[in-house]
């Protein structure tokens, strides 16, 4: 599908916070499986009980990778949660090393 | 179409058991996960990878794909000899595979051929008639001009979209999308009702552009604050002057204060990115010498040297003393 519109977005800052239903819809995940990647502490969301959680976007960023990870790679939470963490500190490598 | 070798992609001989296929595949797949590698092509590498590995995993189709023979070339033109699917029981009945998986990717037109089109992925107790769509996410790079003066970027998307008849199909989608100014790298541009499709009459997802900066050849960035190395002269070092200063925003003057050090920063209030409050430009002295060239620039320095009272390195003296 190729269209001539031009298409306007908003930009979401740091400050946007997902509700637990926003990120299994997004990422396409059981509430289940969010909690498991929640006890790996790979999304620290904000809000004390399950119903108030609410994510930022850099973890649901780190949600989406580890799922993907999850998935194709064959590791486990504990092994996806490792992994994004190491690809972040990667990535902060490089942007300093510019 | 072209003919796949899913033995040569995934580096195994014909003759590889199950364990060393899917050791193949669990290497290859590491290396190539659009997550995880920085090679280029990464991800169409990684699709060959998945789909070779979805057709060796399974010995229904392994053996189907054996059947064709070994005298095809990959990329030679290839069209499935008659009949040579008979007796395979993944005939008319393709899908049943988990949920996700590399079929997420899309598959090549010869797997398609061969073993029918992917289903759309319909297992999970969440789905129901009416599910709105899979938020979709992609990078978008963008010059630091960009951020100045708001820009439209076409962006080139390989997405899995669902046919009418419930297929999984990967489709090519341009889209022009507007660079708002002010943007800044890590930020995300959501394009509303841009992602997968719903099921039923439920919305699409959303389409999350995350906003990278390609390398500045003159800037540095740090959040919304620019940095600049400014080169001067000696003598601009130590009597100050007035130099004129490139800026994103355009150019100008900056007064050097008399005695500047190499690493002196100076900062020019707002001239960074245009955020709300705008960034800062910093702009870091460095001093340079020139060669000292003719005789007259070499007496120059010479006089300078003798009238001159300074000893750079009285603290290192000092501390050895």
């Amino acid at each position: 599908m190729n269209t001539d519109r031009t298409l306007e977005g908003d930009v979401l800052t740091d400050d946007v916070r997902f509700s637990i239903d926003d990120v299994c819809r997004g990422c396409r995940l059981e509430i289940e499986e969010l909690e498991v990647l929640v006890e790996e502490g790979i999304a620290e969301p904000r809000g004390a009980r399950r119903a108030e959680w609410r994510f930022s976007l850099r973890s649901v960023r780190r949600v989406r990778t580890a799922v993907r990870l999850q998935r194709d790679l064959g590791v486990n939470a504990a092994g996806a949660a490792l992994a994004v963490e190491l690809l972040e500190r990667i990535a902060e490598l490089e942007r300093r090393q510019r | 179409m072209e003919y796949k070798d899913y033995y040569s992609i995934m580096g195994v001989e014909r003759d590889a058991t199950q364990d060393e296929i899917k050791r193949a595949y669990r290497k290859l797949a590491r290396k190539y996960h659009p997550d995880v590698s920085s090679e280029p092509e990464a991800e169409a590498k990684f699709k060959d990878v998945g789909e070779a590995y979805e057709v060796l995993r399974d010995p229904e189709k392994r053996a189907a794909y054996d059947e064709l023979g070994r005298n095809w070339q990959a990329g030679q033109d290839f069209h499935p000899p008659p009949g040579w699917d008979a007796g395979f029981e993944f005939t008319g009945a393709p899908g049943g595979r988990p949920r996700g998986g590399p079929g997420e990717y899309g598959y090549s037109d010869f797997f398609e051929e061969l073993f029918g089109r992917a289903q759309a992925a319909g297992s999970g107790p969440r789905r129901s008639a009416n599910l709105q769509g899979e938020d979709h996410h992609a990078r978008v790079q963008i010059e630091l001009e960009d951020s100045f003066h708001g820009a439209t970027r076409t962006i080139t998307l390989r997405v899995p979209e669902l046919t009418p008849d419930g297929h999984v199909q990967a489709r090519t989608r341009n889209l022009k999308v507007r660079i708002p100014r002010g943007v800044r790298p890590g930020q995300q541009i959501r394009l509303a009702g841009q992602g997968g499709p719903g099921l039923g009459s439920a919305p699409s997802g959303d389409l999350y552009l995350e906003v990278e900066f390609r390398p500045h050849k003159r800037y540095r960035l740090d959040g919304a604050d620019l940095y600049l190395d400014l080169p001067i002269a000696p003598w601009e070092a130590v009597l100050g002057a007035t130099v004129r200063v490139p800026t994103p925003g355009g150019t100008v003057d900056l007064t050097i204060p008399p005695g500047s050090q190499t690493g002196k920063r100076l900062r020019l209030k707002g001239r960074g990115l245009p955020t709300k409050p705008a960034g800062d430009l910093y702009v870091e002295l460095k001093i340079v010498v020139p060669q000292a060239g003719t005789a007259e620039a070499k007496e120059a320095w010479e006089t300078l040297s003798r009238q001159a009272d300074f000893n750079p390195r009285a603290r290192l003296e000092e501390d050895n003393a």
